[in-house]
């Protein structure tokens, strides 16, 4: 099936947006790297058809924005902020700590293709540091302990708990919460 | 703790206040929606906030009522809403936190601007990789759309306004208000040249005003309370209202603090954020994000407000307040804060793109102690090459760092060459390209 057929009505919500068909490029990179885990040639191709741009138009864009991997990635993509404000309080420490337990360098993944590391730049979440994310999840204030436990939970369940929920920092002391109550 | 009235914080401090539409009405939400649309005129609205002295809180501080009113007033086609929530300066993390613990706060504030300038769409261009803020505020759409909020003939009155998240994929730049419009066209996001602003030629080439996550969720309040409150809040009359400082680095406390404008950096960073981690004294602050000069221990009782930070040489730009004690390397975090800059040059400017390649080889060569003294010049000579000579201020932007290190801290930058110097290991070639 193709990636059109297989999308169908994603496809045309997304297309329902915009008045201009173009703007639905990043929004249907997305699906298709959602798909496939990258954004290949051949899906490339196919979205320049789907809204009239040429396949240039396509890869000149894919090429400008970061997030979207143009070959295979490892099932979990651990990305560490590396930017000043994580770094002064230990990213590069992190880092690594990430070396050492995964044998790989950024820009590398392990050979079971499991994980692979980058270091990227700011994130905004600068008061958590030092901070990853991983795929969609941000892991934020990470400790050697806490990664430790990150990593068994993603290889046994493929997720973690320790995961950010909605962001609060500082979370408000008791005292705080009754003044504002 | 604080002594004042949290204002955009405060639902989000209640004991289990969870952001969905219930809570938020309990506390009073989608009232100035219910006030305002079709009984108050769009043309007023517009001089409420100009009136209240709001100015965008993303990084330039523009006046809001003001940008709303350059919008063509006799212009009969769509005209479009953005909101930026690109929040990417390093330092900055607030908007995060305002759409993820308060979404509706932030979705009332784009229905009361899209009232104000006839907008019929919005568009809330939210960074790529917060992709949990990108489904609750989906979620929190479909929430108001269901309640009648958000859609077509609002609350009955014949008002319509359709709200859609768009998720930007990894680049900083599109934080720019011009390479927003491109990126949400679907292209590269390389900033366009201005004149023509985006109030007559924005989004698909219609009148467009782009403004910030936080600048918007004050909007329910001012219309709620009235501008004459607003604008007493603060550091009247060119800074009103408060701010949500992101204090980060070497501080017991660091996170977000809503303080009215105006109160000094001591107060911020000992009272609010628990003063410094260790017994290592303040050496360094950057008040306003990557983008803003250094400044020193001896800027402390600096006002935090637009013009107090400009006086000192600075700028209040988004509020990000980053701390560093002593013992850390002026060289090191002006070159980690270019590798970032290096990093996301969009490559539309020669001056940036290259410039910014060899302000990174500079730094390196020098901490890797093997510059020479000539370097310093050469880094002042690029800066002044690079700044003022590009289509967006990214340009301007880059060379804060590097500009406010060598000016307070140059000492270090000689220290490391004269390392240099007595090892003879003067290299007059790069040490790796960037």
């Amino acid at each position: 099936m193709t990636f059109s057929e297989k999308y169908r009505d994603e496809i045309s919500e997304i297309l329902s947006r915009y008045p201009v068909k173009r703007s639905a490029l990043i929004p249907l990179l997305y699906v298709a790297q959602r798909d496939q885990g990258y954004v290949s040639e051949a899906v490339m191709q196919e979205i320049a058809r789907l809204l009239g741009l040429t396949p240039p138009q396509v890869y000149e864009t894919v090429t400008f924005y970061t997030m979207f991997n143009l070959k295979p990635v490892g099932k979990f993509h651990i990305q560490v902020c590396k930017s000043l404000m994580c770094a002064l309080v230990g990213s590069d420490t992190m880092i690594g700590w990430i070396k050492t337990k995964l044998g790989i360098a950024p820009g590398e993944s392990t050979a079971d293709g499991l994980f692979t590391l980058s270091a990227v730049e700011c994130l905004a979440a600068c008061g958590t540091g030092p901070m990853m994310q991983i795929n969609e999840d941000y892991y934020e204030q990470v400790t050697e302990d806490k990664l430790d436990r990150i990593l068994a939970d993603l290889r046994s369940t493929g997720t973690s708990a320790l995961k950010s929920g909605p962001f609060l920092w500082p979370e408000p002391t008791p005292a705080e919460r009754a003044r504002e109550a | 703790m604080p002594k004042h009235e949290l204002i955009l914080l405060k639902n989000m401090m209640q004991p289990g206040y969870t952001g969905s539409l219930q809570d938020y009405e309990k506390t009073g939400g989608y009232q100035a929606v219910r006030n305002t649309f079709g009984k108050i005129a769009p043309a007023d609205v517009t001089t409420m906030v100009r009136k209240s002295g709001l100015r965008g809180r993303g990084g330039a501080g523009f006046p809001t009522g003001v940008k709303w009113g350059f919008l063509p007033k006799d212009y009969q086609g769509p005209r479009y809403l953005c909101c930026n929530a690109d929040e990417s300066e390093p330092g900055t993390f607030k908007d995060r936190q305002l759409m993820e613990r308060d979404p509706h706060q932030v979705l009332e504030g784009i229905l009361l601007a899209c009232y104000a300038i006839g907008a019929e769409t919005a568009y809330i261009y939210i960074r790529g990789e917060m992709v949990l803020g990108s489904r609750i505020l989906e979620q929190a759409i479909n929430e108001a759309r269901a309640a009648g909020y958000i859609g077509k003939n609002i609350l009955g009155t014949g008002i319509h306004a359709d709200v859609w998240v768009h998720r930007g994929a990894g680049a900083y730049i599109c934080g720019e208000e011009t390479a927003l419009l491109e990126s949400l066209e679907g292209k590269r996001g390389l900033p366009r040249i201005k004149p023509p602003f985006p109030a007559t030629h924005g989004l698909y080439n219609k009148p467009t005003v782009v403004n910030n996550v936080e600048t918007l969720a004050n909007l329910p309040h001012i219309l709620n309370r009235g501008p004459e409150w607003f604008a007493a809040i603060g550091s009247p009359p060119k800074s009103t209202g408060t701010r949500v400082f992101c204090v980060s680095g070497h501080v017991k406390r660091p996170g977000n603090y809503e303080v009215p404008m105006g109160i000094t950096i001591r107060e911020l960073v000992y009272e609010h954020a628990g003063g410094m981690r260790s017994d290592k004294p303040l050496k360094a602050i950057i008040p306003g994000g990557a983008s803003a000069p250094f400044l020193t221990p001896a800027h402390l009782d600096v006002k935090l407000d637009f013009e107090h930070v400009a006086t000192a040489g600075s700028m209040l730009g988004s509020g990000g307040v980053t701390v560093m004690e002593e013992g850390t390397s002026m060289v090191w975090a002006a070159l980690r804060l270019m590798e970032f800059f290096y990093h996301e040059s969009c490559g539309k400017c020669s001056p940036c793109r290259e410039g910014s390649s060899w302000l990174v080889q500079t730094l390196r060569r020098i901490l890797a102690k093997r510059g020479r003294m000539q370097d310093l010049e050469t880094l002042l000579d690029l800066c002044k090459n690079i700044a003022g000579r590009t289509v967006c201020a990214f340009g301007d932007a880059e060379v804060a760092p590097i500009q406010s290190t060598l000016k307070h801290w140059r000492q270090e930058y000689v220290d490391l060459i004269h390392e240099a110097e007595a090892a003879n290991l003067i290299r007059p070639e790069p040490v790796g390209k960037p």
